[in-house]
């Protein structure tokens, strides 16, 4: 039998971001023995990135603002691919969700009345995205976190105990879930500092892992987003949707090469910042689609008007949903009209005065003097795509956050179906905290509800066990440093930001390879934090959730959203209808198939112009008017 | 048993700092200067003579007021207050101890002497050589909370100097006159004030001690006035010190007949 | 544009270690954590360290880099010439894991013991109305990123261990003083910052400003002013003689 340590728990949450603390809050709140598993430090994950802001339909800068019009952007934004019913819940519960948090001790920025301050972000019809300067992300990891203290210093009162019901394992990385029949009935995992094993023991497990960004090499996310909750799921059984949209954020930064990838945040455009050319053009108002022509300005003046007057002028061009920027950017450097190191010109000093810029945009100032000692309110920052976000992920039920796997639920980055082919800016962080709520939930209505508990096989931890040591064993194999730099390369080079029949083929032949190589590959050193033997176990994930990818990306015949084929550049409203579901076979291959969407509710579609549907549904879905 | 940087469980480095650059150049200078300041200012107040011009109503700074009847001839604006003081006790008893205090509770001049005077720590980073520590916990050091009083004090004494500042335009046939050593005592003055304003006693009474500055508009404009200039506390105090010395071996050296003012106007 | 950098990395654990001289490349634009990076990638795959972000917004990768502590992200190779020998440690003032890896617990108790925001049993949530000229003090110290490198540098508790115990530091005396300038936190919390969380023992000496990677002024805004804050309560005689004479608890 394997030595290892042992919990019992009823919720077990994976990951430590926005929407894992926000289950863990909801759960401990429903009076759920709560344990959080996280990967770094307690406040260190991905989450802390988030820069813009968080939208929620609160009406406090434009009262013309409701959960309908935003439901609608986020439509719109997904290219009407979302599950409808999440982006409805998302719509209706963010304004709650962010004002739970001022409970909690956010402070964010004000209006003049002294309610949250909202900003204009791509993709949103008004201002909604409550925010703290340019460290929103900052603000919501930290209230929460300091939410799970409080909870904890009542618990300390009440038990004297500070983790009786709610801790916080750092540094710790599930391997596997264990189950009971079609059930999960715990957690397998190693803590990351000494290497010894861990066992958690828990009916219900909610995945909050975030992203998969890792796979590809030029990407905003941190070592962290590797797939796991991805990979988990699909190795428990679970269903993977939609793996096939990855959102390239149109602003990383693409010099010095150290810090490529690295997020400028779109509130610089939401404030004023506009991108052009190495030939000085502003170029964005060559790439305004068609779907989109009425709502943003076909010339600069009337695109400058609308930073004074939105209600009369048409947005900007540079304010289009992110994949529309990104795939402009792309082109733009494609035809050789790119800076000096491969990216457009994004600029602000001329647009604002630089006390105006330093107040609004703190962070960014900061990262671009200390990081590529440019000052970015006297030139102009050169940015580029980078890998960003998937859309894609567990596929859950929108009102409990379940997956098709008894016990296990997903919220956040690592759940399908939300955002449909692209995420608008800011939707994130109210995903998180709606969704992670909802998960949250949904897992102690779960345990609530459960006749027995299910129990840890033996034989299962025995086989995670030895498939964790497994690098270990062999000698003379190669480093998976290098495999993960491959593997990086040929997913950014072939299933990148524009993919083509052909790329993708050779990528699924490589990704076959890997599987090889990282079943040969060697560590190192012993277990006592080891990051060798860290990454080497991620890799397993990150190849899985390629796999995923590719495999899904080739199947999808159209351009939609965080997908574009150059030899399908339509967007077809027949493959709207269809999901495509990833799903492991008997030998741990990855098969997608395809899957109908349900039809949207019929108030929902109401909400719609009928000319607007005409443009993505077809002839037979379109309401009978 | 180690200690500090070496206690059981930390990184055994080896070296007591890894420190590369000349960390022990700026409590150098700043100890330097504050050592000047204490052996000069002891000297001057234990003199009892020399700081009073009586041709261009100059008195120094150190001295002012002069309450006694020691005090030489029309250097007492205020009266005298007190008899003769006996030789061993200064004039300036009481001007010494409200401007030593205010200095030695401010909050600047506590990090430099702490770091200069005390090493603790001298540098960042680099390890103090003391065993034990209770820094401002205990007496005295507590005492140190009582800044507010002094600035109080400063503030009186601040007020007195400008009275001292329009005396200094007195000219050698008694009506207005400016002298070298009138611009120097304004110098000193606009230092003296901006050192005091900037004071965080100061920034917190005006304002810092409130929840809610919404509420309170005319003190928001005090506080923020205060906190623009706060950031230059350091600055100020340094200035502040070197006008305050120039000021008084100005006056001292005129006083002394070492050389003569330099009149601009009568 | 690449040069061959000398860099001196402690690696050991809390049983004993050693400073390790290697020679690795550095290209132009790369920061400290991208040698550390190349370092594991090519000649020490298991040397350990801790890092996240690689933007300076997580606060994960601090260390003392030539002694000083900074985070690795955020120090960028420029700085040093190319034939200077770079010395990266771990922070000293926590017990070491492996390498550069620090165990950072201590924060996390400390964190635990600050009260939590109170909310105003009156309002529900959506009905918080707070100015932005109120806000702001505390949104500055909300900027902490918590790489604890102020923590690190403080020498009450770098120099002396036994102060651990009673000393909560500059990183969670600044959380009170947040929380005391919130404009609607409903708690008393002048005198723990004195009595529970040893603010007396802050010497004001600023190191911790003086190494904080977001420029939080650190003792002027949040120490000094709660220093006052604290006088106003505990050592102003004029307060505690109206308090004696009225009879009111101080």
């Amino acid at each position: 039998m394997t030595e290892l340590e042992r919990h019992s728990y009823d919720v077990v949450v994976i990951g430590a971001g926005g929407a894992g603390l926000r289950a863990a809050i909801e759960a401990r709140e429903q009076g759920k023995k709560t344990a959080i598993i996280c990967k770094s430090l307690f406040g260190k994950a991905h989450t802390v990135m988030a820069e813009g802001g968080c939208a929620a339909a609160m009406g406090n800068a434009n009262s013309n603002d409701n959960w309908q019009v935003h439901y609608r952007d986020t439509m719109r934004g997904g290219k009407f691919l979302n599950n409808w019913r999440m982006a409805e819940l998302h719509a209706q519960e963010a304004p709650d969700r962010v004002w739970e948090l001022e409970t909690y001790g956010a402070l964010f920025d004000r209006t003049p009345d002294g309610r949250i301050s909202q900003r204009n972000f791509g993709g949103h019809t008004y201002p909604r995205l409550a925010h703290v300067g340019d460290r929103t992300g900052l603000e919501l990891i930290r209230t929460l976190q300091q939410k799970i203290v409080s909870l904890q210093q009542e618990d300390f009162e009440a038990t004297g105990d500070y983790e009786a019901n709610l801790k916080v394992y750092a540094e710790c990385t599930i391997t596997e879930l264990m189950k009971d029949g079609d059930a999960i009935s715990g957690a397998f995992g190693y803590w990351r500092e000494s290497g010894r094993f861990i066992l958690f023991d828990a009916p219900a497990v909610v995945l909050a892992t975030g992203g998969v960004g890792k796979s590809f090499k030029v990407t905003s996310n941190s070592w962290e987003y590797t797939g796991d909750g991805h990979a988990l799921a699909m190795r428990a059984g679970a269903t993977l949707i939609n793996m096939e949209f990855i959102q390239f954020h149109p602003t990383g930064m693409v010099w010095p090469p150290s810090v490529k990838g690295i997020l400028v945040t779109e509130s610089v455009r939401g404030d004023g910042g506009v991108l052009k050319n190495s030939e000085g053009k502003r170029f964005m108002f060559d790439y305004v689609p068609d779907v989109f022509r009425a709502q943003y300005a076909d010339n600069e003046e009337e695109a400058d008007r609308w930073y004074k007057d939105a209600d009369n002028n048409r947005r900007p061009p540079e304010l289009l949903p992110r994949d529309e920027v990104a795939r402009a950017i792309n082109s733009e450097v494609k035809a050789g009209r790119g800076t000096p190191h491969g990216g457009v010109f994004l600029d602000v000093s001329s647009r604002l005065p630089a006390e105006e810029i330093t107040r609004r945009l703190p962070s960014m100032h900061h990262q671009f003097k200390e990081l590529a000692d440019v000052d970015i309110t006297k030139e102009p920052m050169e940015v580029g795509p980078t890998c960003h976000y998937v859309m894609g992920g567990v596929e859950v039920d929108p009102d409990t956050a379940s997956s098709t796997v008894p016990g296990l639920f997903a919220a956040g980055e690592v759940a399908g179906g939300m955002h449909g082919s692209n995420r608008l800016g800011g939707n994130s962080l109210s995903d998180l905290l709606v969704f992670g709520r909802r998960a949250g939930m949904g897992a102690a209505t779960y345990v609530d509800q459960l006749q027995e508990r299910p129990k840890v096989d033996e034989a299962d931890v025995d086989a995670a066990a030895t498939e964790a040591l497994a690098p270990f064993e062999l000698e003379g194999g190669e480093n998976p440093y290098s495999i993960h730099q491959d593997l990086q390369q040929s997913m950014n080079d072939l299933v990148g930001i524009i993919r083509k029949e052909e790329e993708m083929e050779r990528a699924l032949g490589r990704l076959a390879e890997f599987r090889g190589r990282i079943a040969k590959m060697t560590v190192e050193g012993h277990r006592q934090f080891n990051p060798g033997w860290h990454l080497a176990l991620d890799l397993r994930n990150m190849l899985t959730v390629s796999e995923c990818v590719a495999g899904a990306a080739l199947l999808r015949q159209e351009s939609r959203g965080g997908h574009t084929r150059d030899d399908f550049p339509e967007m077809s409203p027949e493959w709207r209808k269809k999901l495509l579901v990833c799903k492991l076979d008997a030998e741990g291959h990855v098969n997608v198939t395809e899957k109908q969407q349900i039809p949207m509710r019929e108030d929902l579609l109401e909400l719609f112009e009928i000319d607007e549907l005409k443009k993505y549904l077809t002839d037979e879905e379109l309401p009978t008017a | 048993m180690a200690t500090g940087v070496d206690s059981p469980g930390r990184a055994q480095i080896g070296l007591k700092t890894a420190r590369s650059d000349r960390w022990w150049l700026a409590p150098l200078r700043i100890g330097v200067i504050l050592v000047f300041f204490i052996v000069y200012a002891t000297i001057r107040i234990f003199m009892n003579k020399w700081y009073w011009v009586g041709e261009f109503h100059y008195l120094t700074p150190l001295y002012s007021p002069c309450l006694t009847s020691s005090c030489v001839e029309g250097s007492s604006h205020l009266g005298t207050w007190f008899g003769a003081f006996p030789r061993f006790l200064p004039f300036s008893l009481i001007t010494f101890v409200i401007l030593a205090g205010f200095r030695g509770t401010c909050y600047y001049y506590r990090k430099a002497g702490y770091r200069s005077l005390f090493f603790a720590p001298a540098a960042c980073a680099v390890p103090e050589p003391h065993k034990t520590y209770t820094g401002e916990t205990k007496f005295p050091l507590v005492a140190l909370n009582l800044h507010r009083y002094f600035f109080y004090g400063a503030l009186v004494f601040g007020l007195l100097n400008v009275y001292d500042g329009v005396q200094a335009f007195h000219g050698k046939d008694g009506g207005f006159g400016i002298g070298l050593g009138t611009v120097i005592i304004w110098v000193n003055l606009v230092c003296l004030w901006l050192y005091t304003l900037s004071c965080h006693a100061c920034r917190h009474i005006v304002g810092g001690r409130l929840k809610n500055f919404s509420k309170h508009p005319m003190r928001y404009r005090y506080w923020t006035f205060v906190s623009k200039l706060n950031p230059k506390h350091g600055t100020f105090a340094m200035t502040s010190l070197f006008t305050v010395i120039l000021t008084d071996f100005y006056i001292m050296a005129l006083a002394a007949g070492w050389f003569s003012d330099l009149r601009i106007i009568n | 544009m690449s040069y061959q950098g000398k860099f001196r990395v402690w690696r050991g654990d809390s049983e004993g270690g050693e400073l390790k001289d290697y020679e690795v490349e550095v290209n132009e634009g790369e920061v400290v954590l991208d040698v550390i990076h190349r370092l594991q990638a090519t000649q020490t795959p298991d040397m350990a360290v801790r890092w996240n972000c690689k933007a300076g917004k997580c606060g994960s990768c601090s260390a003392e880099i030539n002694g000083m502590p900074k985070l690795m992200c955020m120090c960028r190779m420029n700085t040093f010439a190319e034939d200077e020998v770079v010395t990266v440690t771990p922070m000293r003032t926590f017990p070491v894991i492996r390498d550069l890896v620090t165990d950072v617990s201590f924060n996390y108790q400390k964190a635990r013991e600050v009260p939590a925001f109170k909310p105003p049993a009156d309002l529900k949530p959506g009905e918080y109305r707070m100015q932005q000229v109120d806000v702001e003090r505390s949104q500055e110290f909300r900027k902490c990123i918590e790489c604890f490198l102020c923590q690190d540098t403080c020498h009450v508790i770098r120099d002396h261990e036994e102060n651990k115990e009673s000393f909560s530091g500059p990183r969670f005396l600044m959380r009170v003083a947040e929380l005391d300038m919130h404009p609607l936190d409903a708690a008393d919390r002048q005198h723990a910052a004195q009595d529970q969380h040893g603010l007396g023992f802050c010497n004001i000496t600023k190191c911790c400003t003086e190494v904080c990677p977001e420029h939080i002024k650190i003792t002027d805004n949040a120490l000094i002013p709660m220093k006052e804050r604290v006088a106003d309560r505990k050592y102003d005689p004029i307060v505690w003689l109206g308090n004696k004479i009225r009879r009111r608890p101080a």
